[in-house]
């Protein structure tokens, strides 16, 4: 009974995020009509239909509001599954992806190589330097982290905390001494956005995602144990350290990919597990299929507010993100 | 033939043997024979609960063997170890709004590979758990929402579902009331599976246990049957306390009467 409920609810939410993933493209600052908007996706994906629109709406249908719209999916997706294992392994309510340290050290990346190295390999500069800055933030979380071959999880979010303090430091203090033009584009990508997204660049974040969420539902049970707590999880025959371990490394990895293409875009990681949980209940095998399609859901509605509420200008989305989920908390805090 | 062997046993935490004399375990040796209920008695402090973690793979011993069925426990995984004992903890998973049946299915996950699902068996397996512990028609409930005696007969049905040759608890009665502290040891006792459970209430132990260790400073003072066991110098000594002791009226196994007066 409760299968089939839980079963007819992935149904019902697929089926939500196709129908938004086609009406978002929509919109934005130049207005495109649905029926043009479908007619465009037929001819271009399965090659049928007559050309019956200007160049131009092609251009930003298919060259920037899909790939936009799929980058936007496949982070909010990401983040969500994040969150919520984050949340069990600690055992703490208010774990956020970018919690681990990945994010700051992201972020540093970002700006040492726009103030001082530039695009040197044009529009990927940025992205990699995030990345390789969100990989040596994993390493030093995991190195101070650890001790007597143990990791706890609370040593683990409190050094990630740490070290994110310290990293923003550095990357504050460079932006602060830095030219203020550079200062003003890493800002844009500190403070999230969808804005570079193109086709050849999805490949990456969504295989990392459909990897990501693979590797989780198989870990799904370790995961429940832990929720119960420590002790629990090792007379249940898990090795804690070991699975804490493979959490952290495959979520770390997948925040420093996600956030390197769409910056830091916060409380998706954070909100959207506590929805899935209400809907579907904390066991992670159900958990986590609903909490992904959540946040993509999510996250492609919150663009489109991004891209339309100052058009032309785009909203950073971490700005609507952390807007819709601070009141989100303080309505779901009065009704308990 | 003895299930359990915790063999010459000497822990200390942190391995700072020279500090930290509360919770030391020092050559501690005990056994629980298959169906035998053993009980483990002691002050605060005494080591009880470190002499539990090792016996359940949690905390390796310093010196000394941890064996199961003639096998060095630390030689062998621990999903092998979970395999065979189950644990009854004072730990409840109280956030994120787990279901009872959910709590419950968590005890088949040493028998699960990553990606198994459960099967009709493990979902049969629950319900037989819930049934043992009365607890049959709340599988839809929030484990938050229970009361202290729910959740630990939820616990205890979770580790049933882990179907064990032994079961450990860790002070099974705390928190419950004096219906559900005999409710749960009745129903462990009659599980017949070697159980080895700490405990506080002196009179429930020499009510439900075969046989008691009495732990003092990490070291095994006695052991013996209840009757053997509890008398009024070892109260005395161990506890530092003055007691009578006589004949249950109707059962007849040792009952203790504090002495209040100064």
């Amino acid at each position: 009974m409760i299968e089939r409920r839980y079963a007819l609810l992935l149904i019902a939410l697929g089926a939500l995020l196709l129908v938004s993933c086609v009406v978002s493209l929509g919109f934005g600052p130049a207005r495109v009509p649905l029926e043009v908007v479908w007619r465009i996706l037929l001819h271009k994906a399965v090659g049928i239909g007559e050309v019956s629109w200007s160049a131009g709406q092609e251009h930003i249908v298919w060259l920037i509001r899909v790939p936009r719209m799929l980058l936007g999916a496949l982070v909010g997706a990401g983040l969500a599954l994040i969150g919520a294992v984050l949340q069990a392994v600690t055992r703490n309510p208010l774990a956020d992806p970018h919690l681990l340290g990945v994010t700051s050290g992201a972020t540093l990346g970002a700006v040492i190589v726009v103030l001082h190295v530039g695009q040197v390999i044009g529009l990927l500069t940025l992205p990699l330097a995030a990345f390789i800055g969100a990989l040596l933030s994993m390493l030093v979380v995991l190195a101070v982290a650890s001790r007597n071959g143990r990791l706890e999880s609370d040593r683990l979010l409190l050094c990630g905390v740490a070290v994110s303090f310290v990293m923003m430091a550095v990357a504050n203090l460079l932006l602060f001494m830095g030219d203020h033009r550079a200062a003003s584009a890493v800002m844009f990508w500190m403070l999230g956005g969808l804005g570079l997204a193109r086709w050849e660049l999805l490949a990456i974040p969504s295989a990392t995602v459909l990897l990501g969420l693979l590797l989780l539902l198989g870990m799904a049970r370790p995961l429940n144990a832990l929720m119960a707590g420590e002790q629990t999880a090792v007379t249940l025959g898990l090795n804690a350290r070991n699975v804490r371990l493979k959490v952290f490394l495959i979520t770390s990895l997948m925040t420093g990919v996600l956030v390197s293409i769409s910056g830091s875009i916060g409380f998706v990681g954070l909100m959207v597990p506590h929805i899935a949980r209400r809907l579907v209940g904390a066991e992670h095998r159900r958990l986590l299929p609903a909490c992904g399609l959540l946040g993509s859901l999510f996250l492609v509605w919150v663009d489109v507010a991004a891209r339309t509420l100052i058009a032309p200008e785009d909203l950073p989305i971490g700005v609507a993100t952390a807007a819709i989920g601070g009141l989100f908390f303080i309505g779901l805090m009065r009704k308990r | 033939m003895p299930t359990l062997d915790l063999h010459h046993l000497a822990w200390s935490p942190l391995g700072h043997s020279h500090c930290h004399h509360q919770f030391q375990l020092r050559d501690a040796s005990l056994q629980v024979g298959a169906g035998e209920f053993v009980g483990l008695i002691g002050p605060n402090g005494s080591g009880k609960t470190s002499l539990l973690r090792c016996a359940y793979r949690f905390s390796k011993p310093e010196q000394g063997e941890v064996r199961f069925d003639h096998q060095n426990v630390w030689k062998q995984p621990s999903r092998w170890c979970a395999q065979r004992i189950a644990v009854v903890l004072q730990e409840f998973p109280d956030a994120f709004g787990l279901r009872v049946d959910e709590v419950v299915a968590m005890g088949r996950t040493p028998h699960k590979g990553l990606f198994d699902g459960d099967t009709q068996h493990d979902r049969q397996l629950v319900q037989q758990a819930l049934d043992s512990v009365g607890l049959l028609g709340f599988e839809d409930h929030a484990f938050a929402t229970l009361s202290g005696g729910e959740k630990q007969r939820v616990i205890l049905a979770r580790a049933l579902a882990q179907q064990p040759q032994l079961l450990i608890l860790d002070e099974p009665t705390n928190h419950l009331d004096p219906r559900y502290q005999l409710e749960l040891l009745k129903l462990v006792k009659r599980l017949q599976i070697g159980t080895l459970a700490s405990i506080h209430d002196l009179n429930l132990a020499a009510a439900f246990c075969d046989r008691l260790y009495v732990i003092n400073h990490g070291r095994i003072i006695t052991s013996g049957t209840p009757h053997e066991v509890l008398t009024t110098e070892l109260l005395r000594e161990v506890f530092g306390v003055e007691a009578l002791i006589d004949a249950h009226p109707l059962s007849g196994y040792p009952r203790i009467t504090w002495i209040t007066q100064p």
